[in-house]
């Protein structure tokens, strides 16, 4: 049993080993009880994001509540037209306007986290490059030939592909900051990361609800379990 | 039953209703062996975890919209706008992953121990059946969120039964109501998640345990304890299964809800193995995801399938991988049950089946390439390899006497043996008489008597 144990660990740490060898992505510094940073995120999200990418799932209500944001606020910063506050959070763009222009509808955002990881998210918004062979003029390292405009260009500037010969074809791997933008490099990184700690805490509200809870629970049946093991202890002191 | 009244009412009941009778069949008089050990509690957590799945079902169900417009939507609703919705959802995922591993483990106990012999057959097919219908209620259940891997996993799997001739194709559209998965597919596997499939498992799960009760339990000795009996005709290694049982079926529980509760709380989705990122995607029969694979649980005879060339005989290797599992009781043709007085070539045919399960399972969750492909062909020789050879080298084993009475739950390293036993006794022995571990248990002791003390002083 127990050879067979450690047979299975060592496969295991192999099978780990291989799914760590893919593209390496940057960690992306995020922090959802950091509601400062979530905050500032929903308010970029609001003005770069917003337009045609929509969080259906979640109500501005619960943004508020969740962020701590009270009903002025709310509606001053984020209610835009005539939305109302426990509307569910949807892009004004109609997705037939939207086809039109980007030839794709933009996706919904409420679970990108989920489906993609926090780190995909960072490093895909850091890696447009200009190539002027693309529709709106430019690339992007992580999803080749996107449709999606590098919306925060003028934060960033312009950035320029590192090209390299990937099994006997040039591949972008990576961008070189060309001219600035109104940001430094770091100012920028701290914006991008807000968006995308925003859109981890879109992607699942109620981990501000799970995480704090989960010592709690996890207290009292530890306490219930040694309850119940002295039970068993009481009982079966007879036996043998 | 201490008071009058309550020892009245009791006998009004019994003239009415086998209340008494019951209680006693089941727990009262239904005894047990004293020696059970840790493979001993999957039993009841797995009816446990059956519980947990229909209640947090239950109310899943009374939010949850099931078509194809609607049900992403609803289980998204059922995660944000729902109160304590989603620790419903999660504690039903998380639920049906542990069902699996709790599962897996009472079925290896029966390998271990030889539980499915005579004249424990039923119990074994009762077991195979529930294993099977657990399969089907657990996939209809995985196309409910209606997303990316929901929808293809249901698509792959679904047109499977089209590779068989003649009726193929027909099979595969009856089942689908579609030409596709689409809306009625839907419907028609929630209407068999919610009634159908848990109906039918809770009616053989009584079943299950009305044959355990009618023959007893085996044990990790795998001798009969009814052959000594008392002069009450009570079995002398046995013991009654409440209280004894009970209490400690309860603090296992406890222990089992603990580790429950940590993934809930902090890893519910267990880095992609309990709920996969991709079916955070809606469904979208437009777009075929990159790598298509079930959970976990399916994955060992996922691979399974995947390493046959043809896709009939794909199908047919799949299905014969779990068939195969229901004649063990004949299969295996040893007359000593328990694996304790069995031949060393037993031992290391049942830890290579182990081990080559393993490997198919991690093997299904990657893509296939040449190497893993091998592997997979190797892995699945060696499962079908153990269960088909099994009658011929199990007729003829050099077994070890087995004896009258009960011995440990668990043998005492001393007492084993098998140089592999010596050396690890002789590791534990150099660990345990190092510096670092003598500071560290003296260091834990002293916390303990402070902790034993906290409050008197």
């Amino acid at each position: 049993m127990n050879k067979a144990l450690a047979i299975l660990l060592y496969f295991f740490s192999l099978a780990c080993a291989a799914s760590e060898a893919g593209q390496r992505l940057e960690s992306a510094p995020v922090d959802i009880f950091d509601l400062e940073s979530v905050r500032r995120g929903a308010g970029y999200f609001a003005n770069y994001c917003l337009g045609c990418h929509g969080i259906k799932q979640m109500r501005y209500s619960r943004i508020g509540g969740d962020l701590k944001l009270n009903e002025e606020t709310m509606r001053a910063e984020f209610l835009f037209g005539d939305a109302k506050l426990h509307d569910y959070v949807r892009t004004a763009m109609p997705p037939k306007d939207a086809e039109a222009a980007f030839g794709v509808v933009p996706p919904d955002l409420s679970l990108i986290v989920r489906a993609r990881g926090a780190d995909w998210i960072y490093g895909y918004l850091k890696s447009f490059y200009v190539d002027p062979t693309r529709p709106f003029g430019v690339n992007n390292v992580l999803a080749k030939n996107v449709a999606m405009p590098n919306v925060l260009w003028d934060l960033q500037g312009a950035q320029e592909p590192i090209i390299k010969t990937v099994e006997g074809t040039p591949t972008a791997v990576g961008v070189r900051l060309t001219s600035p933008g109104k940001l430094t490099p770091q100012e920028f990184d701290r914006t991008v990361a807000d968006i995308v700690t925003f859109l981890a805490y879109v992607a699942e509200p109620a981990k501000l609800q799970r995480l704090p809870l989960g010592k709690y629970v996890l207290v009292f049946l530890l306490v219930l379990t040694v309850i119940l093991y002295k039970l068993k202890k009481e009982y079966w002191k007879d036996i043998d | 039953m201490a008071t009058g009244k309550a020892r009245k009412f009791m006998s009004w009941l019994d003239e009415r209703f086998p209340a008494s009778k019951f209680l006693d069949n089941q727990l009262l008089k239904y005894y047990a062996p004293k020696n059970f050990n840790f493979l001993y509690f999957f039993g009841s957590l797995a009816g446990l975890v059956l519980v947990n799945q229909i209640l947090t079902g239950i109310f899943l169900a009374m939010h949850y919209k099931p078509a194809a417009e609607l049900a992403f939507d609803s289980v998204e609703y059922i995660m944000r706008d729902v109160d304590w919705g989603w620790l419903l959802r999660y504690l039903h995922s998380t639920g049906a992953s542990l069902f699996f591993i709790v599962i897996y483990l009472h079925m290896f106990r029966a390998l271990f121990y030889g539980s499915f012999k005579k004249p424990r057959e039923l119990i074994w097919l009762f077991g195979m059946v529930i294993f099977v219908l657990l399969m089907a209620e657990a996939f209809m259940g995985y196309l409910l969120p209606w997303g990316q891997m929901s929808y293809w996993g249901a698509q792959v799997i679904i047109s499977l039964f089209g590779a068989i001739p003649v009726i193929g194709e027909d099979l595969a559209l009856w089942i689908r109501g579609d030409y596709v998965v689409a809306d009625a597919t839907l419907n028609r596997f929630f209407a068999l998640h919610v009634v159908g499939l848990p109906l039918a498992i809770v009616a053989l799960v009584v079943f299950h345990l009305t044959a355990l009760r009618t023959v007893g339990s085996n044990n990790p000795d795998g001798i009969e304890i009814k052959a000594h009996k008392n002069e009450q005709g009570i079995p002398v290694d046995g013991i009654p299964f409440h209280p004894y049982y009970t209490v400690k079926d309860l603090y296992i529980a406890g222990i089992f809800l603990a580790i429950f509760a940590f993934i809930v709380f902090y890893t519910p989705e267990m880095g992609g193995l309990f709920l996969e990122h991709p079916n955070f995607d809606p469904a979208d029969p437009m777009k075929t995801p990159e790598h298509i694979q079930p959970v976990w649980y399916f994955t060992p005879f996922y691979t399974i399938l995947r390493a046959i060339p043809s896709k009939l005989g794909g199908v047919l290797a799949m299905g014969a991988a779990i068939a195969l599992l229901f004649f063990l009781p004949w299969l295996d043709r040893c007359p000593v049950k328990s694996i304790r007085y069995r031949s060393g070539v037993f031992k290391v045919a049942l830890a290579l089946f182990v081990v080559s399960f393993f490997v198919l399972g991690i093997l299904g969750t990657k893509p296939v390439t040449t190497t893993t492909t091998v592997l997979a062909r190797v892995s699945a020789s060696i499962y079908f390899g153990f269960l088909l050879l099994l009658p011929i080298f199990s007729a003829r084993e050099r077994t070890k006497p087995v004896p009258e009475r009960l011995t440990e739950p668990v043998i005492p390293l001393a007492k084993r043996e098998g140089r592999h036993w010596r050396l690890i006794e002789r590791g534990i022995h150099a660990v345990k008489a190092s510096e670092p571990y003598r500071r560290t248990e003296a260091k834990l002791h002293q916390q303990i008597e402070r902790l034993k003390n906290f409050g008197y002083k």
